[in-house]
């Protein structure tokens, strides 16, 4: 084995070597550049956002207060990040279930002239920009959610014990957390059905076989097979939604209510890290407690968005295996 | 000829910068037009805007302006990236002071409340400044309450949930506007405040003026506030204020008027304060716009401080028809002088003085 390494090697010549050497240390930089970006984007936001923990210390964590008026300037994180945390989870609640029936449909149920169409409708959905998204849910979904959803829901479910309060709501503008949700699931959702899409298609023929010979129902061949073979990319393009809809911004703004205060009911406005950041942004002055507030909000983003990620590898860490 | 390296490069170098040249023909046409670059507050952008258009022709310079909003305008003109800030809030005298600037007005403009009352006509609904700050304060909730039904006696107020919507964007336009309820009211004062985003107790965030107007739109029952500009040519329902005097005022172009001409402009930097005057026909909400200028321009951006300048000068005496018909208010040629006046402020780096009368 090794004189044939070497004689193939030898017409080749020296070229060849540092040729590997060069390609290997370009690899090596591209990932180290990745490395080196996160870090370095990382580190801007907490030296920009320095100001503000100092000011505030760690009150700047669990404060509603936003008060930019000068003089009695008071900054608090909590209600942008309960707001992004709750729009995204509402929203991966909403769109993996949808996501996952649509993989299913389209890998075993749909016959097969529907199958390539209805695909590509869907990759096509991935690459609208967010703006659209905010639109359409402004100017659609916002009348809709007004008129035909909060209305009834708010009489009926209202009334409950404990959980009543979480639709009773005094905003009747429609734009409001639930509103937001809906927005970011429609969002997210072709990102992971795609790649549930694809990763259902990656199942041998031959299990599928096997378990449909012994017979067994499609529902069982999804739970007993496909889904214990394909977790571990389902989990993945779960999180690239979640990343997704953790950041998002434009869509969000147009349909969230944009208020700095404490929501009870989902169907309340509130507002988003992202979305705080893009309005206070233009008018912030260089320097200011309220430009640091606003970078230090940007970190926290970042805090969030490493913890949620960590968190459910972790919680899936012993099914992935 | 014969020797290719001595004549190609030539060539070669002449083709490349023929593309670079052709932009630029049109400009060469006119005598020198120069750029000046400004960037700030984006209240009077529509009428900085024409200015700009007509200025081209008329002062033969191009007026590019970049409205990021007053606080992005203060950053630039203090980094001096700019020839020249716009701010809705004025700078006080320290800080004008601080960052070697001069500050001076250019337009006026005011702020209307837009609603949605189904069969309630444009102008029709009057307010009182206690019932507008107990709104947006969250104590009234219903358009049928007592106080509202009691003013407005001719109309028939519904019965439908009040939903206030607020700039979410920081602006120039919520400044003004919270201005005037802490001048108002000292709840509010001791409130939210009055800055270019607040602490808003109830309602709705919309980005934009057309964000806002768009909620109310959508929203029975919603109150807004935006720019008279914004409002006159959307055609949105707008309301009746009782000014300080008392009187239920409408919101036109004499009783914008008045508040101008009610206005204080020797305060420095021609901070006049036009909040909640008191003449017996003035529009209560209405505030100047400002241009911020360095005193001390370094010397590459000497020409574009002598340019804005002679732009600005241009339209005082040209623009102001151009800004009536944008609906917002032309300042008195009393004030035009007086800023000029102090235009004299502005030196190069070797001391001499920028602008001169002549130089226009």
């Amino acid at each position: 084995m090794q004189q044939s390494v070497s004689l193939v090697a030898k017409p080749r010549g020296s070229s060849g070597a540092m040729g590997d050497k060069f390609f290997e240390w370009l690899c090596r930089g591209a990932g180290l550049l990745v490395l080196g970006l996160l870090g370095a984007i990382i580190l801007t936001l907490f030296i920009g956002g320095l100001p503000a923990f100092q000011e505030f210390g760690a009150q700047f964590l669990w404060s509603t207060a936003w008060q930019p008026v000068e003089g009695r300037e008071n900054y608090g994180a909590l209600v942008p990040m309960l707001g992004t945390i709750v729009t995204s989870i509402l929203a991966i609640l909403i769109a993996v279930p949808a996501a996952f029936g649509i993989a299913f449909y389209l890998t075993e149920l749909a016959p097969q002239w529907l199958r390539q169409p209805v695909g590509t409708a869907i990759e096509l959905l991935a690459a609208v920009p967010s703006i659209i998204f905010g639109m359409w849910g402004l100017f659609v979904l916002v009348p809709i959610i007004q008129n035909y959803i909060q209305i009834p829901f708010g009489e009926t479910l209202g009334a409950l014990p404990l959980i009543g309060g979480i639709f009773d709501s005094n905003n009747f503008a429609g734009t409001s957390v639930f509103a937001a949700s809906m927005v970011l699931a429609v969002m997210i959702l072709p990102f992971i059905a795609a790649t549930m899409r694809d990763v259902f298609l990656q199942v041998p023929p031959v299990y599928k076989e096997s378990a449909y010979g012994l017979g067994a129902t499609r529902w069982e061949v999804m739970r007993g097979v496909v889904i214990p073979y394909t977790r571990i990319s389902v989990v993945g393009g779960v999180m690239l939604g979640l990343g997704r809809a953790l950041g998002e911004t434009m869509a969000v703004t147009f349909v969230i209510g944009n208020a700095n205060r404490m929501f009870t009911s989902v169907f309340d406005p509130s507002t988003t890290i992202a979305s705080v950041v893009a309005m206070e942004f233009p008018e912030s002055l260089m320097g200011s407690l309220k430009q640091s507030s606003l970078l230090a909000l940007g970190f926290l983003l970042f805090v969030i968005s490493f913890i949620v990620l960590a968190t459910s590898r972790y919680l899936l860490r012993s099914r992935l295996k | 000829m014969l020797d290719p390296d001595g004549d190609s490069p030539v060539n070669r170098r002449s083709l490349l910068a023929l593309p670079a040249i052709l932009p630029m023909m049109p400009s060469a046409g006119f005598a020198q037009q120069a750029t000046i670059t400004g960037a700030g507050a984006t209240f009077p952008r529509p009428v900085y805007e024409r200015w700009g258009q007509a200025a081209r022709e008329g002062a033969n310079i191009i007026l590019n302006y970049q409205s990021i909003g007053s606080g992005g305008g203060i950053n630039q003109i203090t980094n001096r990236t700019v020839d020249f800030g716009a701010t809705d809030a004025p700078r006080n005298e320290a800080q004008l002071r601080e960052a070697s600037l001069i500050q001076f007005p250019t337009v006026m403009g005011s702020v209307v409340l837009i609603v949605n009352l189904p069969g309630v006509a444009d102008n029709a609904l009057r307010l009182t400044p206690e019932v507008i700050t107990d709104i947006f304060l969250g104590r009234i909730t219903r358009w049928n309450d007592p106080r509202l039904v009691e003013m407005n006696r001719e109309l028939r107020m519904p019965n439908l949930p009040i939903s206030p919507a607020y700039r979410a964007d920081a602006s120039g336009t919520t400044f003004v506007f919270t201005t005037y309820l802490s001048r108002v009211s000292e709840t509010w004062r001791n409130g939210p405040g009055a800055a270019t985003s607040v602490q808003w107790p109830v309602g709705n965030g919309a980005r934009g003026n057309e964000g806002v107007s768009n909620a109310v739109r959508n929203t029975p029952g919603a109150i807004g506030y935006t720019e008279n500009a914004y409002a006159t040519v959307n055609r949105l329902i707008t309301t009746q204020i009782r000014n300080k005097a008392g009187n239920f005022i409408t919101p036109v172009m004499e009783a914008f008027q008045a508040a101008a001409s009610a206005a204080d402009w020797t305060r420095p930097g021609f901070a006049a304060d036009m909040v909640d005057l008191s003449g017996p026909t003035v529009w209560p909400i209405v505030s100047p716009t400002f241009i911020l200028l360095p005193t001390n321009p370094v010397a590459d951006r000497v020409a574009g401080s002598r340019n804005t300048m002679r732009v600005f000068d241009w339209a005082f005496r040209n623009g102001a028809d151009a800004a009536r018909r944008l609906e917002y208010i032309p300042l008195p040629d009393a004030v035009h002088a007086a800023i000029r006046a102090t235009w004299s402020q502005v030196r190069d780096p070797s001391g001499t003085q920028v602008w001169t009368p002549s130089a226009a």
